[in-house]
């Protein structure tokens, strides 16, 4: 059953908020990452587990343990045998909860150098994440010291492996995505703050909406090949989109007025630092370059606004509503 | 549907034939004839059946290099993990799993290649399986309360059965079943596909080729019900249904094909199944203690979501040393290098003649002694004093007498005290979490009075330096010292009403963050609204007795220490 391919990314019915902010760090990594985080069983996963067959392919050396483009951007603590350059997916790795921290930043490799006696470095899921997605369901749970590394490696792009006799430093810049449920646990704020966007997701309330999702899922499941190309054409249009974009994003220009906007709506909300400003801007870029716009637009930065902020305010306790509400509502009084 | 056990039974049958699909089923069940009526039924399910239990390690799960087998062959011999093949995996005292094994478990069954027989064993209504978990499992049979009698005879082996994906599924079933999720409160739409594979299961195993009423009735007695949040709206015979506990149904044999109960009378109409039909079927089994269980459920919730609420935490990395154990090493725990080698030393003499190798010291894995540690979590006093002008009148100065005796106190049990005072308009920080005594009188000494009461802010201040103190590993103590008088509410403005309310959202808050607090009222007689504040708090309420501090100590360590 795992051969089986994803659910596809255009299939998903509703929870624009989270396939917009997923198209977005597709179209520009350096936003950083997408935290999603909600109720159980609204298709947190299925999401992330889509976007790698959504993904256009990058070009890699075929031997290269952290799937660097040419020969020449290989580490060389690696021996490669293959030096052919191949086309292959995105790569989206999963970071298990119970995984030990030799398993994420690599370590020995025991069975070299046990029988050959040699010093040799195994590569982690760091290396293989480079250049592509880090995926964490529950990323609330996770322990603390694997976190810890997270950190430091998604600040830097670089993994530095100092241990068992080894200096080993190798690219490690993936966009982090991490999924959960808040009721089970908190975010560390350090975490939190590494995300770029923000997204909140609930279950369907319309019984139309919840009576397509079952339909469509259900039709996955017992109808699989006739499913998948069905959609086929709808992920492929949207990935010519995302690739667009992509080239696009350089040759959008920020008016004044635009930039004005994010710096106004920051410091009406208060939020800390200038990472929010900068995520905000670029999130909104990536939006005008997606749907086609020369300049960015203050329709864009409203548009964005949420997933960039909802998690950099400070708690309001006694605020119900929960962060999301009251970017809206600064939002509405900022920019009209 | 009858009994709880026949439902159990149809539970895992249904099971049987689509075991990844559905995922499995939470049996909540004491040991006893009952669970071992129902292991049978267990053992009969296809596959290979494994049994796991709470404790379970990664290694034994995910699979790993085994370290002993490889240091022996000079090679990586690697042992495989229970999720990498597909299989039944049967978890009993299942109310002892904790969220990152339920984490784990969610995962595998996401790729739909195992099934899980969640065994709860637990006692009071808070014990239960991980809600992480239970989600993923399509079945949930409570079958407490069953005695000896309750147990029928085993039911025949199932007839045929067909694919599930050869069940060809009408229009009109996914929105009935959408439908009445609705009406019973079920909002994860995780809940709706289980339903629809459960139907579909039912189907296959009456060996039919379309979904029929009675398939939705038992998808919605078994995955929707005891989902239900809410008890659902019925047209006709509410009362009955509702008041009642679940009548007892009509025995029926569940898996023949007669189904002699209400869908094949009243259904003179045709396919579309009457949506009454279906809700009555759910209402049969709704547990009778719906509302009490949901009131449980929700604070039990936030009890557990607390972060490190316990004083006292067993772990492997810091803290005051306990007594080594057995163990294995898996990259998160220490080895007790001594413990190691004093469990190895006696065998040493034995393993010299039977080895192969000229070694010294003969180490094997069953010697590894891992350090484990107690770690005490320090308590952290917020000491939340009113300095208002109301309260300056009467009693300020003795108050902050009172303060200085239990800061004295707090030092000698070594723990950290922080300062907020409120008045005027809002509330300050005056001294963050801290140890240093001297500096804490000093701020004390300069309290100056006068002003408003804005009770809600101060408590707000003090929550916030308990959320931010906790998540540090103290735990939070709330000490509050006002006389209750509130008149400015949290948005600053001058209104009695107002403030009230808020200091009372502010306390209900508190409390739900598990923060326990005292009050201590300072007013010159006991105020009435104080007292009610504190029961809101669920903290104990003290008078502060006239012009004795140390008689208030004394009050209030007991209260601490209670």
């Amino acid at each position: 059953m795992s051969s089986r391919q994803p659910f596809p990314f255009s299939a998903i019915v509703g929870q624009d908020e989270m396939k917009q902010a997923m198209i977005l760090t597709a179209i520009d990594p350096t936003i950083g990452g997408v935290l999603v985080f909600g109720d159980r069983g609204t298709g947190k996963s299925t999401a992330v587990r889509a976007l790698s067959g959504l993904l256009p392919q990058i070009t890699a050396v075929a031997g290269c343990p952290v799937n660097a483009e040419t020969r020449e951007a290989c580490p060389e603590w690696a021996t490669i045998t293959d030096e052919s350059l191949i086309e292959k997916p995105t790569p989206v790795v999963d970071l298990p909860l119970g995984v030990t921290e030799d398993r994420v930043v690599g370590a020995l490799d025991i069975e070299r150098a046990l029988s050959h006696g040699e010093k040799a470095f195994e590569p982690g899921l760091l290396a293989r994440a480079n250049r592509g997605y880090l995926y964490i369901d529950e990323v609330n749970l996770l322990e603390d010291h694997v976190v810890d590394l997270l950190l430091d490696v998604a600040q830097s792009g670089e993994n530095v492996v100092e241990r068992e006799g080894l200096s080993i430093r190798h690219p490690a810049r993936f966009v982090l995505v991490g999924s959960g449920n808040p009721e089970e646990g908190e975010l560390r704020p350090q975490l939190l703050d590494r995300f770029g966007l923000s997204v909140e997701v609930a279950s369907p309330r319309d019984v139309e909406t919840r009576i397509e999702v079952i339909r469509r899922r259900d039709a996955y499941e017992t109808d699989h090949g006739r499913f998948m190309d069905a959609w086929a054409e709808a992920d492929a249009i949207l990935r010519d989109q995302i690739v667009a974009a992509r080239s696009a994003l350089k040759t959008r220009e920020t008016p004044d007025a635009t930039l004005r906007a994010c710096a106004e709506l920051c410091i009406a909300l208060g939020s800390d630092g200038l990472r929010g400003e900068l995520t905000l801007l670029r999130a909104a870029r990536a939006l005008a370059a997606f749907e086609g716009f020369e300049t960015v637009e203050i329709q864009h930065v409203k548009a964005v606004a949420p997933s960039a902020l909802r998690h950099r305010l400070r708690r309001d306790p006694l605020d119900e509503a929960g962060t999301g509400a009251r970017v809206g509502r600064v939002v509405a009084e900022v920019l009209g | 549907m009858s009994g709880p056990l026949q439902r159990a039974r149809l539970a895992l049958r249904l099971l049987a034939v689509d075991p990844s699909g559905l995922g499995g089923a939470h049996l909540r069940a004491r040991t006893g004839p009952v669970r071992a009526a129902l292991e049978a039924d267990i053992n009969a399910l296809p596959g290979p059946i494994r049994r796991i239990h709470p404790a379970i390690t990664d290694e034994q799960l995910f699979g790993g290099v085994d370290l002993s087998a490889t240091l022996a062959e000079g090679r990586t011999v690697r042992a495989a993990g229970l999720l990498e093949t597909p299989c039944t995996l049967v978890l009993p005292m299942a109310e002892r799993c904790r969220s990152d094994l339920a984490a784990r478990l969610g995962a595998a069954l996401d790729r739909q290649s195992h099934c899980v027989i969640a065994l709860d064993e637990g006692v009071e209504p808070e014990e239960g399986l991980p809600p992480a978990l239970a989600d993923r499992l399509a079945f949930s049979v409570d079958l407490e309360d069953l005695s000896l009698g309750d147990i029928g005879p085993a039911d025949p082996p199932p007839t045929g059965a067909r694919r599930t994906d050869a069940v060809h599924v009408p229009a009109g079933a996914i929105s009935d079943l959408a439908l009445l999720a609705e009406s019973l409160g079920v909002e994860s739409p995780r809940a709706l596909l289980l339903a629809l594979r459960a139907a579909r299961a039912h189907a296959a195993l009456e060996d039919r080729a379309e979904l029929e009423a009675a398939d939705l009735t038992v998808a919605a007695a078994l995955v929707l019900a005891p989902r239900a949040t809410r008890l659902p709206q019925m047209e006709d015979d509410t009362p009955e249904a509702e008041e009642e506990p679940p009548p007892p149904p009509p025995p029926e044999e569940p898996e023949n094909a007669e189904q002699p109960d209400a869908p094949a009378q009243e259904q003179e109409q045709d396919m579309m199944i009457p949506q009454d039909l279906l809700l009555e079927a759910a209402a049969a089994v709704l547990p009778a203690d719906l509302l009490a269980r949901l009131a449980v459920g929700s604070s039990g919730m936030v009890r557990a979501g607390g972060s490190g609420a316990g004083q006292q935490r067993k772990g492997n990395r810091r803290g005051r040393p306990m007594p080594a154990r057995q163990g294995r090493l898996d990259g998160t725990n220490r080895l007790d290098l001594i413990g190691t080698l004093r469990a190895a030393a006696p065998w040493q003499p034995l393993r010299r003649t039977h080895a192969k190798t000229a070694q010294s010291l003969h180490v094997r894995a069953s010697d590894f002694r891992i350090k484990r540690y107690k770690e005490m979590s320090d308590r952290l006093l917020i000491f939340v004093v009113d300095a208002s002008g109301s309260a300056a009148m009467t009693r300020l100065a003795e108050a902050k007498g009172a303060v200085e005796l239990l800061l004295g106190e707090a030092y000698a049990r070594r723990d950290h005290v922080a300062l907020v005072a409120f008045r005027g308009e809002g509330a300050d920080v005056l001294l963050p979490p801290t140890r240093s005594l001297v500096q804490t009188k000093r701020r004390l000494a300069a309290l100056p009075g006068g002003g408003g009461t804005p009770l809600a802010a101060g408590m707000q201040a003090a929550l916030e330096v308990g959320l931010g103190a906790r998540s540090k590993g103290m735990t939070p103590t709330v000490a509050l010292l006002t006389d209750g008088r509130a008149n400015i509410a949290l948005d600053g403005q001058a209104d009695r009403q107002a403030a009230g309310a808020d200091a009372t959202r502010m306390a209900r808050l508190l409390r739900g963050n598990n923060m326990p607090g005292l009050v201590i009222d300072m007013s010159p007689r006991p105020q009435r609204p104080l007292r009610a504040l504190a029961e809101v708090l669920d903290a104990p309420y003290i008078p502060l007795p006239r012009a004795d501090s140390k008689r208030l100590s004394t009050a209030v360590s007991a209260a601490l220490d209670a």
